[in-house]
C-alpha cells in the first residue's frame, strides 16, 4: 500500500549485562506511513529506538535509511548527530529539554555550530512560529521550559524535530502525560503530518490507541520480533496474543460492601510551589475494603496527595485522621505505626537503598521490631530468614537476599516493596503508579495483591496515570486537575478525559 | 565616625578592586564550572598552582604575560584531571576536587622548595605595575579607583565582560547552561556532554589559575607558603551568593574587597578596644552569612554534582 | 570495541586489594619527585624504610604519628558514610585542644583521678559543637556544609590564636604565643618508657573498634548507612534523617575534638598555634584510603603516618623536601578514587558482527 521503504532496521541486538534487551529484530518503515511499535514494558522497544537514534551502539545489526534517490545507504551507529544528519528525530519518553531555557533555546540547541559568535535567535524565532503554524502544535515560546505544562513541553519536544526537517519521527509513549483529549489531538496532527510525507514511528504499549491511529503494527516481545500485523486487519485478541503470548489473565473486582472510614482528609492544605504541587482544602474518605482510584495526568497534584499520605509532606491546615484518630504529626514513622503501607511512585528514589542489600531492605521500616533487634544491636540471622522466607513467598527473584538490591530488576524491586508493605497487613495503603514499568506478569501481580488486600478489608488509595488500570481496579474515582479533586459520577473514558483536563461538564 | 571618611576616599576603594581582582578569577571559574554542572572544589590547590607556577616562570625568565599563561595552563591541567575524573568517570566531585587541591597544593610546595632551597627571605620578582592610561588614569576619584590598577585587574574585568557574553549571547553558553540543567537535552541533539563539561573546567580552572597568579604577580611579589590562606573556598561561597551570574559575582567580589579593605581600615581605627582578631575572621564569617541567604535559591544548576553517562537511560 | 559495563558486586578482593593498590601505586609514584630532585632513588626509599622500621624508637614515633591521624580519619569516615561532608576536623581538632588546654591547665578545680576524663569529655563536647554549627545550616537552611566547614577551619584557628595571646596565654611562656603546661594528673599517660607513645593511641584503638561495631552491628549504624546511601528513601522508610545526620556531626566532630586532646594532654603537654600540620585534611585521605571502614582506618593512618615519618627522616638524610609526603598522600587520595571506578565498572571486549544482505 505504501510505496516506498524509507528505513530499514536489519538484526539488531543488545545486550546489557547478562540482560538481552533486544535480539536480532528486524523493522521496516515506508514513507508516510505510521507504524505502531507495540509490547509490553521491557520488551525493548525504547532500546530498539535509542539504537536507532545513536545513544546505544548496537552489539550486532545494521541500520539503513533511504535518500531522496532512494538510495540504501547505511547509518552510521552509535551517534545522535549521524541520526539526525539522516532526517531522525525522537521524542523521548523522558523529555529531553533544560527547564532553564526556553522553548526557542531549546529548540536551537545543536542546530547552530558552537561559536563565539552572537547567536542568529531572530531568524530561528521565526521559523519556529512558521512551523508552529503549519503543523498546528502550538506553546509559549519565550517562557522558561521550567514553567510550561506537560503537554506544552512535548509539542516543544516535537518542534525540536521538526525544526530540523525530520523526515522519520519516533515517539516514544507520547500519550502517557497526556489526557485522552490531548492524544486524541496529537495523533490528528501527526496523522496530517504523514499525509504530508512525514514518516513516524510511535512506540505504545496501549492496544486500543495502537489499532485507533497506526497503519501498521509491529509487536515485539522479550526483545524479539513477535509478529507484524496491518492495522485494518488486527484486533485486540490478535495483537494482545502477539504481545504476550498467551491469553493474558485478567482479575476481576468482585463487588463487595465497604466498611468504616479508614482514611479522612478534612480540608486539608499543603502550599506548594506551584498551584499543581499543591492542596486545597481537600475533603477524601477512604473506606475499608475499597480501592479508590485517583484518575489524572502526571503532575496535577497527585505528588502532594502522596506526600501526605506517605507522611513526606505536612499539612498547612486541615486534619488527617487514621481510622478517625487525628494524626498530629505527620511523618513517615507515624505513618508506618498508623498501619499505612506505601508503594512509592519511584522505586529507585524512595523506595530502595540500592546499595544495601535486598534483607536489609526489607527489614528497613520496622527497625524496632524485637524480633529483628536486641538492645539496639541487629539480629542478623533474624534478618535473614525473615528476608528469605519473604522472598519465596512473594518470588523475588534475584543474586539471593544478601546481595545488593539495585541488581534487581524493576519487577523483582516492585515485590520487594510488596513483600515489605504487605507482610505487616496494613490497613490503609497508598500504591503510587504501582505498575509503572513492569511487564504484564508483574503488573497483573500487583493488581491482584491490592485486590486481595481490599478483600481482606484494607483501603487502598490508587493513583494512576493509566486510566484503563483506574477503571478496571477502582471502585471510586476521584480525577485531579491543578491541585483539584472532583468525583467522577461516570466511567465513561472521555467524559473522565474531559475532568482529567479540567474541562468538565 | 571617620567610617564615611574611609568610605570616600580613593585609596579605600582603589584597595576594594585590588583585593577583589584573584575573588572575580576564582569565582568566574568556579561559575564556569559548576553552570556546567561540575563542582570544583580543587580550586584552593589550583590557586596555589597558579600561583607558583606563573611566578616561577617570570623568576626563570619568560615575562610577565608568559608567567601568566603558563599558570593558566598549570590550571587548564589540574581541570583536565578533576574533568577527567568527574565527568566520563563519573567520581564523587566532592572528593576529586579536594583530592586536585591536595595534589595541586603538594606538587607546587614541593617544586617550589625543591628548585629553591630554604632561603632566608623568598626571592622576588618584578610584578605588574599599576598601569598610566593617558586622560583615563587622570580623572578624578575614578582615576586612581580604576584606570590605576594593574593590568591583570583590567584582565578580570575584561574576563567578566566575556563570560557573560558567551553565556548570553552565543550558542556554547546555551550548550553550557543546557547541560548543567539536564545533559540528556544536549546528547539527544548530538552534541558530547562530555566535551562541554570537561571544556568548561579546564577554562574555568585556567580563570582559577590567574587568581592566584595575581596575588604572587601583581599583589605581592614572591610566593610564601599559605598565601592562599583560603581565597579558594571564599570564592566557592561567592558564587553561590552570586546565584551563578556573571554581573553579581564581580559586584559580589567587590563587595567582599571592600568589606576587607575596610576592615584593615578600621583595626587601625579602632585600634586596642576590639581583638584584632575579630577583624581577621570577618571576611570568613561574612562569606559563611552570605552562603546562608543565599543558599535557597532558585537558580541552582539542575544537574550540579549528577554524573551523567553516555547510554543509560 | 571495549564498552565499559558495571560490575554485578565489588569482590571482598577487589574492596581491600584497591586501597592497597593505590598506596603502592602512589609509593612508586614518588620515585619521579625524587629524581626531580635529583635525589638517589633507591637510597631514599631506603632511608624512608629505615626511618619508620629502622628503631623501636622510629616505630613507636610512627604510632605516636598515627594516633591523631586515626582520630580524625573516623571522624571523616563516620561522616562521609552519612554523606555528610566534614572537611572542618582541622578546626574541631583545635577546639578539642582548647577545651583539653583550658581544662588542663586548672581552669577548674577538678580532683587528680577526674581531671582526665573531664578533659576528654569536655574535648569530646567541643569538637562535636564545631561540626554541630555547620550541620544546623545545612539542616536549616541548606547551607553547603563542605564550604562552612572549611571556612569555619580559618575562623577556628583565627579564635585560636587569640586565646593563644590573651586569655590562656603562659604567664611564665617568655611571651611566645602558647598555653601554660597541662597539670600532671591531667596529662594521658606514656606507653612505654623513652617512648612518646601515650594512652591516647589506645584510645584511638577502642574509638575504632566501637564505630567499626556500631556501624555494622547496631541498629544506629544501620540507619547512618541508609541516611548516606539514599537519604530518601531512608527518610520513606520512617529513619529520622535529620537526627541520623545531627548525631552523626557530633560524633564525628568528637572524634576530630579528641585528635586535639590526644595531642595536647599525651604529647605536647600545652597548646601552640602550630600543633597540627593538617591533621584533619589528612584524616580525610586516611578515611578515603580505608574506603570508609572504621577498622581499615587504623591501617591506613598507620600507612599515612609511615610516609610521613619516613619521609621527615629521608628528607634530613637527603636534602629533598618533606612536602614529597604530602605529595604521595595526596597521589594516594587519587588512586583509590580511581580505583574506586575500576572496582565498580569492568571493561567488556564486544565482538561485532556484521550482517550481509
Amino acid at each position: 500500500m505504501y510505496s516506498d521503504k524509507i528505513l530499514a532496521l536489519k538484526g539488531l541486538s543488545k545486550t546489557f549485562g547478562t540482560i538481552a534487551a533486544n535480539c536480532d529484530v528486524n523493522l521496516d518503515l515506508h514513507r508516510g506511513e505510521i507504524l505502531a511499535l507495540l509490547g509490553e514494558n521491557g520488551a525493548g522497544k525504547t532500546t530498539l529506538m535509542n539504537m536507532l537514534f545513536g545513544h546505544y551502539m548496537p552489539d550486532a545489526g545494521q541500520i539503513e535509511v533511504a535518500d531522496a534517490n532512494q538510495r540504501f545507504l547505511p547509518l552510521t551507529l552509535g551517534h545522535p548527530q549521524a541520526a539526525i544528519a539522516a532526517g531522525i528525530g525522537m521524542v523521548h519518553q523522558h523529555f529531553t529539554l533544560a527547564e532553564n531555557l526556553d522553548a526557542v533555546d531549546n529548540i536551537m540547541l545543536g542546530a547552530e555550530p558552537l561559536t563565539l559568535l552572537p547567536r542568529k535567535r531572530a531568524a530561528a524565532e521565526k521559523k519556529i512560529r512558521t512551523i508552529m503554524a503549519q503543523s498546528g502544535l502550538t506553546a509559549p515560546i519565550n517562557v522558561a521550559v521550567g514553567k510550561l505544562t506537560v503537554g506544552e513541553r512535548q509539542r516543544v519536544e516535537i518542534l525540536k524535530a521538526l525544526y530540523r526537517d525530520v523526515k522519520i519521527l519516533v515517539l516514544d509513549e507520547p500519550t502517557a502525560v497526556l489526557t485522552p483529549q490531548e492524544a486524541d489531538a496529537l495523533f490528528e496532527n501527526i496523522r496530517a503530518m504523514a499525509q504530508d510525507g512525514l514518516s513516524v514511528i510511535f512506540i505504545s504499549h496501549k492496544l486500543r490507541e495502537v489499532l485507533a491511529f497506526s497503519h501498521r503494527i509491529t509487536v515485539l516481545r522479550h526483545g524479539k520480533n513477535a509478529g507484524e500485523i496491518q492495522t485494518d486487519q488486527a484486533d485486540e485478541q490478535k495483537i494482545a496474543r502477539m504481545m504476550v503470548g498467551s491469553e493474558t489473565l485478567s482479575h476481576t473486582r468482585e463487588m463487595q460492601e465497604n466498611g468504616p472510614a479508614l482514611l479522612r482528609f478534612k480540608r486539608v492544605s499543603v502550599q506548594g510551589r506551584a498551584r499543581r504541587d499543591s492542596l486545597k482544602n481537600v475533603d477524601l474518605t477512604v473506606f475499608s475494603g475499597e480501592i479508590l482510584g485517583i484518575a489524572g495526568v502526571s503532575g496535577n497534584g497527585q505528588t502532594a496527595l502522596a506526600g501526605v499520605i506517605s507522611g513526606m509532606l505536612s499539612i498547612e491546615s486541615g486534619e488527617v485522621l487514621i481510622e478517625e484518630q487525628p494524626l498530629l504529626d505527620i511523618t513517615p514513622a507515624a505513618m508506618i505505626s498508623r498501619g499505612v503501607g506505601r508503594i512509592p511512585e519511584d522505586r529507585h528514589r524512595d523506595g530502595i537503598v540500592g546499595s544495601m542489600s535486598v534483607a536489609e531492605n526489607m527489614v528497613i521500616e520496622q527497625l524496632d521490631d524485637p524480633t529483628l533487634q536486641r538492645n539496639g544491636l541487629l539480629r542478623r540471622d533474624a534478618i535473614r530468614d525473615y528476608a528469605e522466607t519473604l522472598s519465596s513467598e512473594y518470588d523475588v527473584r534475584g543474586p539471593g537476599a544478601q546481595a545488593s538490591a539495585r541488581l534487581l530488576s524493576g519487577g523483582n524491586i516492585q515485590k520487594l516493596i510488596l513483600a515489605r508493605v504487605f507482610d505487616r497487613s496494613p490497613k490503609l495503603i497508598l500504591a503510587n503508579q504501582p505498575t509503572r514499568g513492569l511487564d504484564m506478569g508483574a503488573a497483573s501481580e500487583v493488581a491482584r495483591r491490592l485486590l486481595e488486600a481490599r478483600g481482606r478489608g484494607a483501603g487502598i488509595v490508587l493513583i494512576s496515570e493509566d486510566l484503563d488500570e483506574i477503571l478496571k481496579l477502582s471502585d471510586r474515582i476521584l480525577v485531579v486537575h491543578d491541585g483539584a479533586f472532583s468525583i467522577a459520577k461516570t466511567r465513561d473514558r472521555a467524559q473522565l478525559g474531559l475532568m482529567m483536563a479540567g474541562q468538565a461538564a | 565616625m571617620d567610617i564615611l571618611q574611609i568610605l570616600f576616599s580613593e585609596s579605600f576603594w582603589s584597595a576594594s578592586i585590588r583585593i577583589a581582582t584573584p575573588l572575580i578569577f576564582g569565582v568566574l571559574g568556579a561559575l564556569i564550572c559548576e553552570k556546567s554542572g561540575v563542582l570544583n572544589l580543587g580550586i584552593e590547590g589550583i590557586f596555589v598552582a597558579g600561583a607558583m607556577v606563573g611566578w616561577m616562570a617570570v623568576w626563570l625568565g619568560a615575562g610577565l604575560w608568559g608567567g601568566v599563561l603558563a599558570a593558566a595552563l598549570a590550571g587548564a591541567f589540574f581541570g583536565l584531571l578533576h574533568g577527567i575524573l568527574t565527568v566520563p568517570l563519573g567520581l564523587s566531585q566532592h572528593v576529586s576536587g579536594l583530592g586536585i587541591t591536595l595534589f595541586a597544593t603538594s606538587v607546587s610546595y614541593f617544586s617550589y622548595r625543591t628548585a629553591l632551597p630554604t632561603v632566608s627571605s623568598p626571592p622576588r620578582i618584578t610584578p605588574f605595575r599599576p598601569l598610566d592610561i593617558p586622560l583615563l588614569s587622570d580623572l578624578p576619584f575614578i582615576g586612581p579607583i580604576l584606570f590605576q590598577q594593574t593590568a591583570l585587574t583590567f584582565l578580570a574585568l575584561f574576563c567578566v565582560a566575556v563570560v557573560w557574553y558567551i553565556f548570553n549571547k552565543t550558542a556554547l553558553g546555551v550548550a553550557l547552561k543546557a547541560v548543567g540543567d539536564n545533559p540528556n537535552s544536549v546528547d539527544a541533539q548530538g552534541l558530547s556532554v562530555y566535551t562541554l563539561r570537561i571544556g568548561a573546567v579546564m577554562a574555568g580552572s585556567a580563570l582559577m589559575a590567574l587568581g592566584g597568579a595575581f596575588l604572587t604577580m601583581s599583589a605581592f611579589d614572591a610566593f610564601f607558603f599559605g598565601m592562599v590562606n583560603g581565597r579558594g573556598w571564599i570564592c566557592i561561597a561567592l558564587v553561590i551568593f552570586a546565584s551563578w551570574r556573571p554581573g553579581k559575582a564581580l559586584l559580589g567580589a567587590i563587595l567582599f574587597g571592600a568589606f576587607d579593605a575596610l576592615q584593615v581600615r578600621l583595626q587601625t581605627e579602632v585600634g586596642g578596644s576590639v581583638p584584632s582578631q575579630v577583624f581577621l575572621a570577618a571576611p570568613y564569617v561574612l562569606s559563611i552569612i552570605a552562603l546562608v541567604i543565599a543558599a535557597r535559591s532558585a537558580d541552582y544548576p539542575r544537574a550540579l554534582l549528577t554524573p551523567w553517562f553516555k547510554g543509560q537511560r | 570495541m571495549i564498552r565499559i559495563e558495571a560490575r554485578e558486586s565489588a569482590s571482598s578482593f577487589m574492596k581491600l586489594g584497591i586501597p592497597v593498590l593505590s598506596a603502592c601505586v602512589a609509593l612508586l609514584l614518588a620515585a619521579i619527585p625524587l629524581m626531580f630532585a635529583g635525589a638517589p632513588v633507591g637510597a631514599s626509599y631506603a632511608q624512608m624504610f629505615m626511618g619508620v622500621f629502622g628503631s623501636k624508637f622510629a616505630f613507636s614515633e610512627m604510632l605516636t604519628r598515627a594516633t591523631p591521624l586515626i582520630f580524625t580519619g573516623l571522624a571523616a569516615a563516620l561522616a562521609f558514610r552519612a554523606k555528610l561532608w566534614n572537611i572542618g576536623a582541622e578546626g574541631q581538632l583545635y577546639l578539642g585542644a582548647l577545651a583539653a588546654a583550658a581544662i588542663g591547665t586548672g581552669v577548674l578545680d577538678i580532683s587528680g583521678l577526674l581531671l582526665i576524663p573531664v578533659i576528654i569529655i569536655c574535648g569530646c563536647a567541643a569538637g562535636a559543637f564545631g561540626m554541630a554549627v555547620p550541620a544546623a545550616l545545612k539542616i536549616r537552611f541548606g547551607a553547603d556544609e563542605v564550604v562552612t566547614t572549611l571556612l569555619l577551619n580559618f575562623i577556628i584557628l583565627i579564635f585560636l590564636q587569640y586565646m593563644l595571646e590573651g586569655p590562656l596565654k603562659d604567664p611564665m611562656g617568655l611571651g611566645w604565643p602558647q598555653t601554660a603546661p597541662i597539670l600532671d594528673q591531667g596529662m594521658l599517660p606514656p606507653l612505654m618508657e623513652r617512648m612518646r607513645i601515650h594512652y591516647g593511641f589506645v584510645i584511638a584503638l577502642i574509638c575504632a573498634a566501637v564505630a567499626q561495631f556500631m556501624l555494622l552491628r547496631s541498629v544506629w549504624g544501620f540507619k547512618l548507612r541508609a541516611v548516606g546511601e539514599n537519604r530518601n528513601a531512608a527518610g520513606h522508610a520512617g529513619i529520622p534523617v535529620n537526627r541520623s545526620l545531627f548525631t552523626a556531626a557530633a560524633i564525628s566532630g568528637a572524634l576530630a575534638g579528641l585528635a586535639g586532646v590526644s595531642e595536647v594532654a599525651g604529647l605536647k603537654g600545652y597548646l601552640t598555634a602550630d600543633l597540627s600540620p593538617g591533621f584533619g585534611y589528612t584524616g580525610i585521605v586516611v578515611a578515603m584510603l580505608a574506603g570508609l571502614s572504621p577498622g581499615g582506618v587504623v591501617v591506613s593512618a598507620l600507612f599515612i603516618a609511615s610516609v610521613f615519618v619516613g619521609a621527615d627522616s629521608m628528607s634530613r638524610a637527603m636534602g629533598v623536601s618533606s612536602y614529597l609526603a604530602d605529595l604521595v598522600v595526596a597521589t594516594a587520595l587519587l588512586c583509590v578514587l580511581v580505583g574506586g571506578f575500576v572496582a565498580r565498572y569492568k571493561f567488556v571486549r564486544v565482538r561485532r558482527q556484521l550482517e550481509r544482505f
